[in-house]
């Protein structure tokens, strides 16, 4: 890929162009992918059917029927010709909080965060709750939300072999990412934690409680408080 | 729901009945799949025949083994698999529109031909869209006539319009299209920006060779096994997946990935089937034949495009 020119437009289809603005992975291309989707919706109107942000990319879906994908390519070209860094999008961006009960019965790789590190458990709930993460892409579930990036020294691989069941707000992290589970499902993440914070509820409107730019943190609180935001308190069930 | 009353009772729930209306948009950003049914021409056609526009929700019955009883007076129509549907023990033809009478029952056994039916009913199944659509997407626990996005089973009602109509136009499908499931298909696929990436001879050999389905295929997508393809990139940072995304891990054994696929992935990728490939590979059991033949995104449009017109 190396030496190609960015940005660039990549066939995705007879519906779609998929929109490489970035070869890495960096919090600076935020303000550009949040511009991207916005003039893009302007850009297609009606047309538009589905817009896929991701780290380094967009995906852009349109109707068949409305444009061809020579139509639709001249249009990109023209946003991308204009396409100025949404410079407010940093300090305008939603600062979202998440409750989290650090524990280990609900983050049952607390001890292996710890152990890896050199710290004690305690001085790892503070490093994760001590910092601000953006939200770089969604997928994988309805509401979850790839977040980046945690300090090195919470840096953990995937578990090799992934659990079955992860309970809806459990909190984990995978190399430098760390997210909330919206709902119960299969996953190999390290958790460390539950937050009560509802990540996707049908019934509210934007259904998603993080979009792509959002700021996150994760505030640590007590059981007590946990379970007064409505949070699930069962730990994890045996056997994974 | 106030405009809509009971049409049919499930009395033997199969291993998988879905209601599927064009599919679930604008909420791709939130990480909810596309959902829809699988074979989009089938379900196009069971709808025109029972006389809906384009996007009403007709039932996607795979693999068979499913028994419903008419609460009333219906008009249907059914298309896709041969599933040895039977209508009162007498057999019903497929790719045809009929009638039902309060109390009669209509079966589902195993496939024949194919491996999804669409049951279609005049005026549309009713449920209540969930993000904007009534497609049962089961993982994601969305849509479908629970809104919960559950497979039917035993004892379940399906709503219907209360003014349901008795279709309109023609009552079959014209012969020329309906697929021969039992044909090898050839299968469309649009070259993706990573093909140059794979090696010459994985992509004569993903052109001219053979490929199986695999048991691992569902409506997330379809396992493909045959030669092992080697991409000189092994994997990338995950973005975007469009409907028909050909993706290639590891292992070098491709994955076509269909309606109800991850919305954003990170294996380099041959292309993308076209949408009426996708409805074709959707019919196949694993074990059948297929061929993967390029073609253009000029092409695929026009097909695409005559495709729709017919439903217009």
């Amino acid at each position: 890929m190396a030496g190609r020119t960015l940005p660039r437009l990549e066939a995705a289809g007879l519906d779609g162009w998929l929109v490489r603005l970035f070869e890495a992975i960096d919090e600076a291309n935020l303000p550009w992918l949040t511009a991207l989707v916005r003039d893009c919706e302007t850009a297609f109107g009606e047309a538009l059917v589905d817009l896929v942000p991701s780290y380094t990319t967009l995906l852009v879906v349109f109707d068949p029927l409305a444009l061809t994908p020579a139509e639709a390519r001249q249009r990109l070209s023209a946003v991308l010709a204009s396409l100025t860094p949404h410079d407010d999008a940093d300090r305008e961006a939603p600062l979202r909080e998440l409750p989290t009960w650090y524990d280990e019965r609900m983050g049952p790789e607390l001890p292996r965060l710890a152990e890896r590190a050199g710290m004690s458990v305690a001085d790892i709930v503070a490093c994760h709750a001590g910092a601000t993460y953006r939200v770089y892409a969604l997928g994988f579930a309805p509401g979850f939300a790839f977040m980046g990036s945690v300090a090195e020294c919470l840096e953990c691989p995937r578990l090799e072999t992934p659990r079955k069941k992860v309970p809806a707000g459990s909190v984990g992290i995978a190399g430098r990412q760390t997210a909330a589970y919206p709902a119960v499902s299969p996953g190999g993440w390290n958790l460390i934690g539950r937050t009560s914070a509802r990540l996707f509820d049908r019934d509210r409107e934007g259904f998603g409680l993080l979009a792509l730019g959002d700021r996150v943190r994760f505030v640590a609180v007590t059981r007590d408080e946990f379970e007064r935001l409505g949070g699930d308190p069962r730990p994890m069930e045996a056997g994974r | 729901m106030s405009d809509s009353v009971t049409g049919l009772r499930v009395v033997r729930a199969g291993p998988l009945g879905l209601l599927q209306d064009a599919g679930r948009f604008g909420v791709r950003r939130l990480g909810v799949t596309q959902g829809g049914p699988v074979d989009l021409h089938a379900w196009a056609w069971a709808n025109r025949l029972a006389g809906n526009a384009w996007g009403a929700a007709a039932l996607e019955v795979t693999l068979g083994g499913l028994t419903l009883e008419a609460e009333r007076d219906l008009t249907l129509a059914v298309c896709g698999a041969d599933l040895g549907a039977t209508l009162d023990d007498a057999p019903l033809a497929c790719w045809r529109r009929f009638s039902m009478r309060s109390g009669q029952i209509l079966r589902f056994a195993q496939p024949i031909s194919g491996l999804r039916a669409y049951l279609a009913v005049a005026g549309g199944f009713r449920a209540a869209p969930v993000l904007g659509s009534i497609s049962a997407v089961s993982r994601e626990g969305l849509g479908g006539h629970d809104g919960r996005g559950r497979p039917l089973a035993a004892e379940d009602l399906l709503a219907v319009a209360p003014e349901a109509g008795q279709g309109s136009g023609a009552a079959e499908v014209p012969g020329e299209h309906r697929p021969d499931y039992e044909a090898v298909p050839r299968l469309a696929l649009m070259p993706g920006a990573q093909i140059a990436d794979f090696e010459g001879a994985s992509l004569f050999a993903a052109f001219n060779r053979r490929w199986t389905v695999d048991d691992r295929a569902d409506r997330m997508g379809v396992r493909l096994t045959g030669p092992r393809l080697h991409c000189r990139l092994t994997s990338m940072i995950s973005e975007g997946l469009g409907l028909g995304a050909v993706q290639v891990p590891p292992d070098g054994q491709p994955i076509a990935l269909l309606n109800d696929r991850q919305t954003i992935g990170g294996y380099p990728r041959l292309g993308a089937l076209t949408p009426l490939a996708c409805a074709r590979l959707a019919q196949c059991l694993p074990g059948r034949e297929v061929r993967l033949t390029a073609v253009s995104a000029e092409r695929a449009l026009d097909e695409y495009r005559r495709f729709r017109r017919l439903f217009a």
